[in-house]
C-alpha cells in the first residue's frame, strides 16, 4: 500500500513537469532570447548527463565508463551505425572491466 | 543535416518507430537491470512493472528502488524523484516551441513520452523552425515506452537469473546513446558542442556541491543560456 502510494506520487511529480509546459505554452510565442535559450537546452542537457555521470558506470573504476564513452565518441564521429556504436561501447566497457579484474 | 529528407519521410508512425530503434534497443538492457534490481530490493514484480508504466523515467526509478531498499520514507523518495525529473520541465518548454501548431490533445499525449532520449532525438532531428508529425512522435515514443515496460517486466521475472555485475556493465549503453545523439549535432554546429562541453564542466563542478538532479538542472540552465548572449546564428524564424 505504501509502495503503491510512492509509485503514484512519483508518477505525479514526474508527469506534471512533462505535461504543464507543453499544454500551457503551446500557443504562446516566447520572446526571442528565451527561444535561443531553449534551442540549446538539448545540447546542454546531453553534456550535463554524460559527464560526470559516465564515470559512475562502474563507480570503483571510472575507466570503465570512460573507455565505453571514448569508443562511442570515436565511432559516432566516423558515422558508424547507431547499434554498432552502442555495441562497441558495451564491449569496450566490459573489456576494461575484465582487464581491471572487476 | 538532411533536414529536407527528414521532412519528406517524417510523416509516418513507422518512420518514428524506425528512428527510435536505437533508443528502444538502448533501453532494454537498462530496463532489464532496473527490473532485476527492483525485485532484488524487495519490490514485488507487479509494482516494479507498474512503476515503469506510470513513471517512465529510468534514473529516478533506479534511485527509488535503491532508496526503498535503504529504508527511505515515501516523501523522501517522491521529493527526490521530483528534483531529479525537474529537467523535464525545461525539455517540455523547449519541445512546446517546436510543436506550437499541434492540437492541445496531441501535445498532452506527446508530453507524457518525454525522456532525455526521445527529447534529444526529436530536437536534434528537427532543428528550430521544423516540427515532426504527430505520427512520427507517436511511433518514436511508443517504441521507447514499450521497450522500457517490457524490458522491466523481463528483468523482474528473471531477476534470479541476472548477475549483479551485468547491470553496471550494460548501463554504458545509455551513455553511448547520449553520445550518439550529441555527436551529429556537434558536427553540424560547433557552437552546440561548446554548449555541451560547458555543460559537462559545470555539471562536474556542481556535482561536488549539489545532489545529482540539481547539478544536471543547474548545468543545463547555465550552459544553454550562453546561446542567449552569444547565439549560434541559427535563429528560429517565424
Amino acid at each position: 500500500m505504501r509502495l503503491l502510494a510512492i509509485i503514484l506520487g512519483m508518477s505525479v511529480v514526474t508527469n506534471l513537469p512533462r505535461v504543464l509546459p507543453m499544454t500551457l505554452l503551446g500557443r504562446v510565442r516566447l520572446p526571442a532570447p528565451l527561444e535561443r535559450w531553449l534551442a540549446h537546452v538539448p545540447y546542454a542537457v546531453l553534456g550535463a548527463l554524460i559527464f560526470p555521470g559516465i564515470l559512475g558506470v562502474q563507480p570503483a573504476h571510472p575507466a570503465v565508463g570512460l573507455s565505453g564513452g571514448a569508443a562511442a565518441a570515436v565511432l559516432a564521429l566516423v558515422r558508424a551505425p547507431v547499434l554498432v556504436v552502442i555495441a562497441a561501447a558495451i564491449a569496450a566497457a566490459m573489456g576494461m572491466q575484465l582487464w581491471l579484474g572487476g | 543535416m538532411a533536414a529536407s529528407d527528414d521532412r519528406r519521410t517524417a510523416g509516418t508512425l513507422r518512420a518514428g518507430a524506425t528512428a527510435g530503434i536505437p533508443i528502444a534497443i538502448g533501453y532494454v538492457p537498462i530496463a532489464v537491470a532496473y527490473g532485476a534490481l527492483s525485485v532484488k530490493s524487495g519490490v514485488p514484480p507487479g509494482q516494479t512493472c507498474l512503476m515503469s508504466m506510470l513513471v517512465f523515467a529510468g534514473a529516478s526509478q533506479f534511485m527509488a528502488v535503491s532508496m526503498w531498499a535503504g529504508g527511505a520514507g515515501a516523501a523522501q523518495i517522491v521529493i527526490a524523484t521530483f528534483i531529479l525529473n525537474l529537467r523535464q520541465l525545461i525539455m517540455s518548454m523547449a519541445l512546446a516551441t517546436r510543436l506550437r501548431d499541434w492540437r492541445a490533445g496531441e501535445r498532452l499525449a506527446a508530453s507524457l513520452g518525454i525522456t532525455d532520449e526521445t527529447f534529444a532525438l526529436l530536437s536534434v532531428r528537427f532543428p528550430p523552425g521544423q516540427a515532426p508529425s504527430g505520427r512520427f512522435v507517436a511511433g518514436l515514443m511508443l517504441g521507447a515506452y514499450l521497450s522500457w515496460v517490457l524490458g522491466s517486466a523481463a528483468g523482474a521475472l528473471f531477476a534470479a537469473a541476472i548477475p549483479e555485475s551485468l547491470g553496471s556493465g550494460l548501463s554504458i549503453a545509455l551513455y553511448a546513446m547520449f553520445i550518439v545523439l550529441l555527436v551529429p549535432a556537434v558536427r553540424h554546429a560547433w557552437r552546440a558542442g561548446l554548449t555541451a562541453a560547458l555543460a559537462m564542466a559545470l555539471s562536474l563542478a556542481l556535482h561536488r556541491v549539489l545532489p545529482a538532479g540539481w547539478a544536471i538542472i543547474g548545468a543545463t540552465v547555465i550552459a544553454a543560456a550562453t546561446n542567449v548572449v552569444w547565439p549560434d546564428g541559427r535563429e528560429a524564424v517565424a
